[in-house]
């Protein structure tokens, strides 16, 4: 056993973070480390940078475009863009749907869809949870139904992530209601701009648009757009669900924001003194801190290990998570009354108003409700407890 | 980086595993907690020739030259058989300061007896009013003559009564808490002057008090620098918070391996009680704290080498945080899900929950190493 980081690896390290260091807009990387609003222009600039490096899909095979990176030098990467405070790489295409065409999907729908999705031409969605399918996703009930060479598909979906930036959506449709629930969902691929579909925006505790509901009211979706075989979607769905999970502890993101919480900590004062220096608030930070450094090794020793990562991701997602969230109330608390004024117009990053407090004040109590998402999203961390329940302590 | 266990190092962890399912079940380690000295004369000769004395030492010292995850390896094991014999006393944290600390004599002379299990340590260093402040010295040595003389209190001493030689930081200059002025004596269990007040610690095993009442020694009994001893004691404590942590994880492992294995067969309201969701979520969080920990038990076997103090005071620290949290969480949601039997004395659990709590009041609590982990940036 070794914890330490092969020379090569130091190299790559050292290699990831000058081209990071000198190819992230500068413009880009305030709106991160500022919690300012991003638009979609800002995620496909930076997709598109690191498409032209070719980095662009760590996690992809060769074959397709991919880097063929060991998981460690995946880590690494993803540690430093979000350390450095790029963006995060949209997942829906490259992470999500990506391998379930590669590993399900026809010639045709490799050849189209997969450069679409490397090079950023395409935004995806996912289209999976529904107003009564939440935790219990299996009892989706947005309908497919085949008619010739087409599927009419009828029905709604929810909590769709910028959904209103997206030209294609992936879909868990329901194709067959005579069989187990889990055997009449089928994967489909939908055209965003097919007549029929409405995006409607949600308005998060934030007051922010991130998530929408999206209708279909009597769309057509070619035929050639079904993954894989009809009834099979709920197995392409677990597959894809796997690939969510590693992806989610975002370890270097807390690891920049808890130095964030640091420098915010070490000019706010009590008593007189730096907040930081605060033996009750100090020792709270130390906790997450100390958190965050086990779940990186805990996140290194799922990546090495020689199998697919399987239920034990769900650690990664829950204690992933929780740092995430412990971070953002941190520095929300750390504000002090500064928490209360609420300024959305202050995210914009064309904004040069008078500021109230510090310049950090203003986002960090919408920050903190905007995180309480991340317990609930991706399988909510109830249903992620279920998972290693029955699938690895066997109750 | 990897994560893999050498052939040795496997080869290692199954032969002690083996020897604890053996030999080391829960009524043996009931008797031999039951007899005067507290362990076992035999079970620490079988620990000598099956080698796991002399892991961490090196070969001109009768050891084997291992690194700190070895010790990693078979801490682990001992804490899954709440193993009670010295172990921790005398090869980890006594024979860990003579060889970081001590003269080439002073190894010859100890090191290669401990490897062949003939001479227990146990290293005293906290005083009734130190908690866990290493530098907070109050027993002295005085001058006299050719050699020193000791007087003092020395509290709560792992093993004290058993072991042939001590390991005692006194202060030879300086005010009662300077860095400066400590020193480490190797002082005769049996020499006179020494009062040994033995008694069973709640895990399990045996401490004591040891007052020195101007106890001569001569001047070769000094362990390492006169008056410069805390850099190398901390290192040596670091080291052994870090087999702490190690011994902690295997204990975790052994009493979540208990408590799922009780949801699954005791039977409440027609089913087994591990069928209900509220006590499935606990047992996952037993879980992600056991997982947790082994995270950060490993990342201390490895920093605990690190040259840059800081950088092992600090990584030492955050796993003894990590575990002395998870460690109280895992102990009480095991004797919880337990139910009735959780507060028997008569079932193992209760037993590596109190293994488990005492770990955190050893060498530093979650609060102690919390302020040295801010301190060192």
């Amino acid at each position: 056993m070794d914890l330490n980081y092969t020379k090569e690896e130091q190299a790559f390290r050292e290699e990831v973070r000058s081209f990071v260091g000198d190819s992230l807009p500068k413009d880009i990387a305030d709106k991160v480390l500022h919690h300012k609003r991003l638009g979609k222009d800002d995620w496909v600039r930076w997709q598109k940078i690191l498409y032209k490096k070719g980095w662009v899909a760590p996690n992809w095979p060769k074959e397709y475009g991919g880097c063929a990176w060991t998981p460690i030098q995946q880590h690494i990467f993803e540690d430093e863009c979000g350390y450095a405070g790029a963006p995060r790489v949209m997942p829906f295409g490259l992470v999500m749907v990506a391998p379930v065409i590669q590993n399900f999907g026809s010639q045709w729908q490799k050849e189209y869809y997969l450069p679409r999705i490397l090079s950023s031409e395409d935004w995806w969605a996912q289209g999976y949870t529904e107003p009564g399918s939440g935790s219990d996703l299996a009892s989706l009930k947005c309908k497919a139904v085949r008619e010739g060479d087409h599927y009419i598909v009828d029905g709604q979906k929810t909590w769709t992530t910028l959904g209103q930036h997206a030209d294609m959506i992936f879909c868990l449709v329901r194709t067959d209601t005579t069989v187990k629930k889990q055997e009449g969902i089928s994967f489909l691929l939908i055209d965003m701009h097919s007549p029929g579909i409405t995006v409607r925006p949600i308005i998060t505790l934030d007051e922010e648009h991130e998530v929408n509901e999206v209708f279909f009211d009597n769309v057509k979706v070619p035929a050639k757009n079904l993954v894989g075989e009809e009834g099979k979607g709920w197995t392409y769905a677990k597959f894809l669900l796997g690939h969510e999970r590693t992806g989610i502890a975002r370890v270097g993101e807390s690891k920049r924001e808890l130095e964030q919480l640091k420098k915010i900590a070490a000019k706010q004062l009590r008593n007189g003194k730096p907040l930081m220096d605060d033996p009750r608030f100090r020792d709270r930070v130390t906790q997450v801190e100390v958190e965050l450094m086990a779940l990186e090794i805990t996140l290194l020793r799922v990546l090495s290990s020689r199998t697919k990562p399987g239920p034990e991701a769900s650690i990664l997602k829950i204690k992933g998570t929780d740092v995430q969230q412990a971070l953002t109330e941190l520095t929300m608390e750390a504000m002090g009354p500064y928490a209360l004024p609420f300024r959305p117009e202050t995210r914009d990053a064309a904004w040069h108003g008078e500021p109230v407090g510090p310049e950090y004040a203003g986002s960090a109590a919408a920050v903190y409700f905007n995180y309480r998402k991340t317990s609930i999203y991706g399988g909510s961390n109830e249903i992620q407890r279920n998972i290693i329940s029955q699938m690895v302590l066997g109750l | 980086m990897d994560f893999i266990f050498s052939e040795e190092q496997q080869l290692l962890r199954d032969s002690i595993q083996k020897y604890i399912s053996k030999d080391y079940g829960f009524e043996a380690r009931k008797a031999i907690i039951a007899s005067t000295q507290g362990f076992s004369g035999k079970v620490w000769a079988q620990f000598a020739e099956m080698g796991l004395l002399g892991v961490a030492f090196a070969e001109a010292h009768g050891g084997f030259g291992g690194s700190a995850v070895d010790t990693m390896l078979i801490m682990t094991e001992l804490g899954r058989g709440i193993v009670v014999e010295p172990y921790f006393s005398t090869v980890v944290l006594g024979a860990g300061l003579v060889d970081l600390a001590g003269s080439e004599a002073q190894k010859q002379a100890v090191l290669p007896k401990v490897v062949e299990g003939k001479l227990l340590l146990a290293a005293a260093l906290g005083e009734p009013d130190s908690r866990f402040e290493l530098n907070c010295v109050e027993t002295t040595a005085k001058r006299d003559g050719a050699g020193f003389v000791l007087n003092g209190h020395k509290a709560v001493v792992l093993h004290g009564e058993s072991a042939n030689k001590l390991i005692v930081s006194v202060r030879t200059a300086g005010g009662a808490r300077e860095a400066k002025g400590i020193s480490l004596f190797l002082v005769d269990g049996k020499a006179a002057g020494v009062q040994v007040q033995g008694y069973r610690t709640i895990d399990g095993m045996r401490a004591a008090e040891i007052k020195f009442a101007n106890v001569k020694v001569g001047a070769d009994s000094v362990l390492g620098q006169l008056d410069q001893a805390l850099p190398v004691l901390e290192r040596a404590a670091d080291f052994a918070v870090s087999a702490l942590c190690a011994e902690a994880v295997g204990a975790m492992e052994a009493l979540n391996a208990a408590t799922f294995e009780y949801l699954k067969t005791r039977q409440q309201f027609g089913r087994p009680i591990g069928s209900f969701q509220a006590l499935q979520h606990r047992a996952v969080d037993m879980m992600i704290h056991c997982e947790q920990s082994r995270s950060m038990a490993y990342l201390a076997s490895v920093k605990v080498q690190s040259e840059d103090p800081n950088e092992r005071k600090r990584t030492v620290s955050a796993a003894k945080i990590q575990i002395g949290r998870s460690g109280r969480v895992i102990s009480q949601e095991a004797i919880q899900l337990h139910g009735g039997m959780g507060v028997s004395n008569e079932l193992a659990a209760g037993h590596y929950a109190k293994r488990l709590t005492m770990i955190n009041a050893t060498l530093g609590d979650v609060e102690h190493h919390a302020e040295r982990f801010a301190s060192a940036g």
